[in-house]
């Protein structure tokens, strides 16, 4: 186990060797991550663990794949995709042409997701979906629209209760133990790279996710995030979190309005 | 019963149940009066659909403020706090909660052992965790944990439980200081701080 001084150095060693920045990242939950691929690797010191770090870049990116926390569902929290198809498509319809990202997308259970709402709607036509991770292993797997065929049911299930009229078994092709998404839905997402801590805001959307990503974040961070957010959000655009998750502490009050109890607020100027 | 020797600088008091321990935390709670300088942390194993049901009822039946979890709370004596289901309920160095959806322990998310050992790692001696009915291993380890951070531990009496394993697997592997019924249970919570 590694103590609290050896996280504070470990977080300063990968700025310096790196350039990437988890200061500013909640410690709660770090501490229990790197503590979990410390003992996963079979590291027994913290030298060795930081040298190793340091030395080598592919264990680098190992080590940022495993801390960062990489479990998403489809339809996760159906009332919040109840709302988003009820009331947030509608209006996104009216536009010619709809821009969604996606930030810290995952695997991409949840922009195919969104793409089999957007198709239900008759939206997908004119939409673009971004979505962004600075993980590159998820977004390879995100790229290929390939899902465990053992969490099909739950799925199902969740689209269910997402309000889906459809078979939710037509939208992929099963194969030994893989469900593979019909190629449709991925026609129009874009997959990149992007870091939140550091990188800038790329287009204007209408629609921004960005779902249980935050949590991981201190309250600065997330002050920072959320404005770029802010810059990059149409008037008029929405903005989603995770269900506990909050632009409260972050944004001048009157400049969004939230949807009822519902983590989705409306830019208003 | 064992003599009872509760500390008085008790900040956080933890309470871990799954099948079973609703009913035990309802003879419980509508019981308490008050809380004496010490935040309440409930953290159950429920279906991920059961959230607002679970803080709903015990809003409805405690005489104590329930405040809602949500990221970076921060965590004031004289509340009951209740996890939410889906995340890992995890506490900062700074007095705040934090959540976390990484992959479920035990079969579990919230799981037991991780609040129980991140609790454990920010309060130690000033923690005490109580572990309720349940039929699945999760919360044992962390007892341990708050036992070796220098807190206090209680494992609900397995006869007392409607599903014993749970308790009985903390027993077993743990070494609570208490085991207790759920008569006790109250009575040991209400006298926390009190001297
Ligand atoms: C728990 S997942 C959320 C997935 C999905 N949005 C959901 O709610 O199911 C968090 C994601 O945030 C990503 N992430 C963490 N730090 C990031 C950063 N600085 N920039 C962009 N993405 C980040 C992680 O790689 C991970 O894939």
């Amino acid at each position: 186990m590694i103590e609290d001084i050896e996280l504070e150095i470990l977080i300063n060693e990968v700025y310096e060797y790196y350039g990437f920045d988890f200061g500013s990242y909640s410690r709660a939950s770090l501490k229990r991550r790197v503590n979990r691929v410390f003992q996963l690797d079979g590291f027994t010191n913290f030298p060795e663990f930081l040298s190793k770090v340091r030395s080598d870049p592919e264990y680098y990116k190992r080590m940022v794949d495993e801390i960062t926390v990489n479990v998403t569902e489809m339809f996760r929290d159906p009332a919040f995709y109840n709302v988003l198809r009820n009331q947030i498509l509608p209006l996104l319809g009216t536009k010619p042409f709809i821009r969604l990202w996606h930030a810290g997308c995952s695997t991409g259970e949840e922009v195919y997701s969104m793409a089999i709402m957007l198709k239900e709607a008759g939206l997908l036509h004119k939409s673009l979906i971004y979505a962004t991770d600075i993980n590159a292993t998820v977004l390879e797997t995100a790229k290929k629209g390939i899902f465990p065929l053992r969490m099909m049911k739950e799925y199902s299930q969740n689209y269910r209760d997402a309000g889906g009229q459809e078979d939710f078994s037509s939208y992929y092709t099963a194969n030994y133990g893989i469900a593979k998404f019909n190629g449709e839905l991925a026609e129009k997402m874009v997959f990149s790279q992007h870091n939140l801590v550091s990188d800038t805001s790329f287009n204007e959307f209408d629609l921004i996710l960005c779902r249980n990503v935050l949590i991981y974040f201190d309250a600065d961070l997330q002050k920072r995030v959320i404005n770029l957010f802010d810059e990059s959000l149409a008037v008029l655009g929405f903005l989603a979190l995770g269900t506990k998750e909050t632009i409260k502490y972050s944004i001048a009050p009157g400049k969004y309005k939230q949807l009822d109890k519902d983590k989705i607020w409306r830019k208003l100027k | 019963m064992e003599e009872i020797k509760i500390t008085s600088n008790c900040k956080v008091v933890i309470i871990g149940g799954s099948a079973g321990s609703l009913n035990a935390l309802m003879q419980i709670l509508p019981e308490l009066i008050k809380i004496n300088d010490f935040a309440l942390v409930i953290v159950l194993h429920r279906k991920s659909t059961d959230d607002q049901t679970l803080e709903d009822l015990i809003t409805l039946k405690s005489n104590i403020k329930v405040k809602s979890v949500e990221d970076k709370v921060p965590l004031l004596p004289g509340f009951i706090y209740i996890a939410p289901s889906n995340y890992h309920l995890l506490f900062e160095k700074d007095g705040i909660l934090a959540l976390d959806t990484s992959e479920k322990i035990n079969y579990s998310r919230p799981s037991i052992d991780v609040s129980f050992e991140s609790a454990a790692e920010v309060y130690g001696s000033s923690l005490i965790g109580i572990l309720l009915s349940g039929s699945n291993s999760d919360g044992t380890v962390g007892l341990r944990a708050i036992k070796e951070a220098g807190g206090i531990t209680v494992a609900q009496n397995p006869l007392s439980a409607e599903m014993p394993f749970m308790p009985n697997n903390a027993i077993l592997y743990s070494n609570p200081d208490y085991i207790l019924n759920i008569q006790e249970i109250l009575h040991f919570i209400a006298s926390i701080n009190m001297e």
